[in-house]
């Protein structure tokens, strides 16, 4: 193989749903960015080969893989940084199911958001003025730590807790809900506190930060759930817990 | 009690008994540094505890932490990786926590009560 190309282990699934890794030579090129190597398997050299992506920014969060054994947006990753020895191995997203090839599938994922009460609970209506929320109060702070997720689900993939307990929520569900918690004009904390609770909740969380150690858009969903800890721990001592 | 609320009540449980315990192994370990200082005998020991309240409401408050922090930790453990019925799981930890209580308190009373 030519030191200017790279070979690509892509996970590829049969139709009964048996995976296994098929390889690639695919060439290099300056800034080559991992989904940009999954794009040229599937022009060049393999049309059936299923993959997902949208924006190829950094904005929708549809592209992220398992790249060299980890969790990663691969619209932004070059191939550079993450490459072994000319290797590069693509897999889907861990702890969600594989659909086809590279792509998950993201229901659960999502359908934790909900559970975690991830919506807007609104207090007032459009017929009341615009809430006024100053840009250095705490809560408003501890909203844009955690506001800038793309559910990208590289967080989910890589946490050890989800693995071992499919109930559990999981970094970003719990991470949206602290963002709610703190919203001012949010009038559901009382159901979310107690939705986030419990051993499918927030006390399931280790600490071990493999969530905020991997989050391309480095948030911190570990101090959100340390959060959700203090804040439930607090609810359930004033009797405020459902 | 809901699960959300008694999981809520749980985790206090293991941070407040956490900071004690921090306290007391600190105490504790000093304590025995200074202790050995010049050779330790069992009638050393017992001349600095026997009578004593304040070693005996030091060393109860130690031996209350242990027996709620370690099942809780246990809880935790057993529950993610051994998979045991949750009623099982709690009733077993619940006389483990009881077994460290009365075993530890049993201890104290023994050296500190003259
Ligand atoms: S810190 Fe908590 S949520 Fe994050 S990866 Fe670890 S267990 Fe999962
Ligand atoms: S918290 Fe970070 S890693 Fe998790 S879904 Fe949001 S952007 Fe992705
Ligand atoms: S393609 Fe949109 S985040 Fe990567």
């Amino acid at each position: 193989m030519p030191t200017d190309s790279l070979a690509a282990r892509v996970w590829r699934t049969d139709i009964a749903g048996a995976g296994a890794f098929v390889s690639y030579v695919v060439p290099r090129s300056p800034s080559q960015t991992v989904l940009e190597v999954v794009t040229y398997i599937q022009r060049r050299l393999d049309p059936t080969l299923a993959y997902r992506f949208a924006c190829r920014v950094g904005m929708c969060g549809s592209c992220a893989m398992t790249v060299n054994g980890k969790a990663r947006w691969t619209c932004r990753t070059h191939v550079q940084a993450v490459a072994r020895d000319g290797v590069l191995e693509i897999a889907p997203l861990a702890n969600l199911p594989v659909v086809r090839d590279l792509v998950t599938d993201m229901r659960e994922f999502f359908d934790k958001w909900a559970r975690a009460k991830g919506h807007l609970t609104p207090t007032t209506t459009r017929h009341d003025p615009l809430a006024r929320v100053a840009p250095d109060s705490d809560k408003r702070r501890a909203v844009d730590a955690g506001i800038e997720c793309i559910g990208c689900g590289v967080c989910y993939a890589s946490c050890d807790v989800v693995r071992w307990n499919p109930r559990y929520l999981g970094p970003a569900a719990l991470n949206r809900a602290w963002t709610l918690v703190n919203d001012v004009r949010d009038g559901g904390n009382r159901e979310r506190l107690g939705a986030v609770a419990g051993d499918a909740g927030c006390h399931a969380c280790h600490t071990q930060q493999t969530c905020t150690e991997r989050c391309p858009k480095h948030l911190t969903p570990t101090a959100a759930i340390a959060g959700l800890k203090r804040l439930t721990a607090l609810a359930a001592l004033r009797g405020e817990l459902p | 009690m809901s699960a959300a609320r008694r999981e809520a009540l749980l985790w206090l449980a293991s941070r407040v008994s956490a900071m004690i315990l921090a306290l007391c192994v600190v105490v504790h370990l000093a304590t025995m540094i200074v202790a050995v200082r010049g050779g330790l005998t069992a009638a050393e020991i017992l001349g600095r505890t026997r009578g004593s309240m304040v070693w005996a409401l030091f060393y109860g408050t130690f031996v209350i932490a242990v027996a709620v922090h370690a099942p809780l930790g246990l809880r935790t453990v057993l529950g993610e990786s051994a998979r045991w019925p949750e009623r099982v799981l709690d009733m077993g930890l619940l006389l483990f926590g009881i077994l460290v209580l009365f075993t530890g308190l049993r201890a104290v009373v023994a050296v500190t009560m003259a």
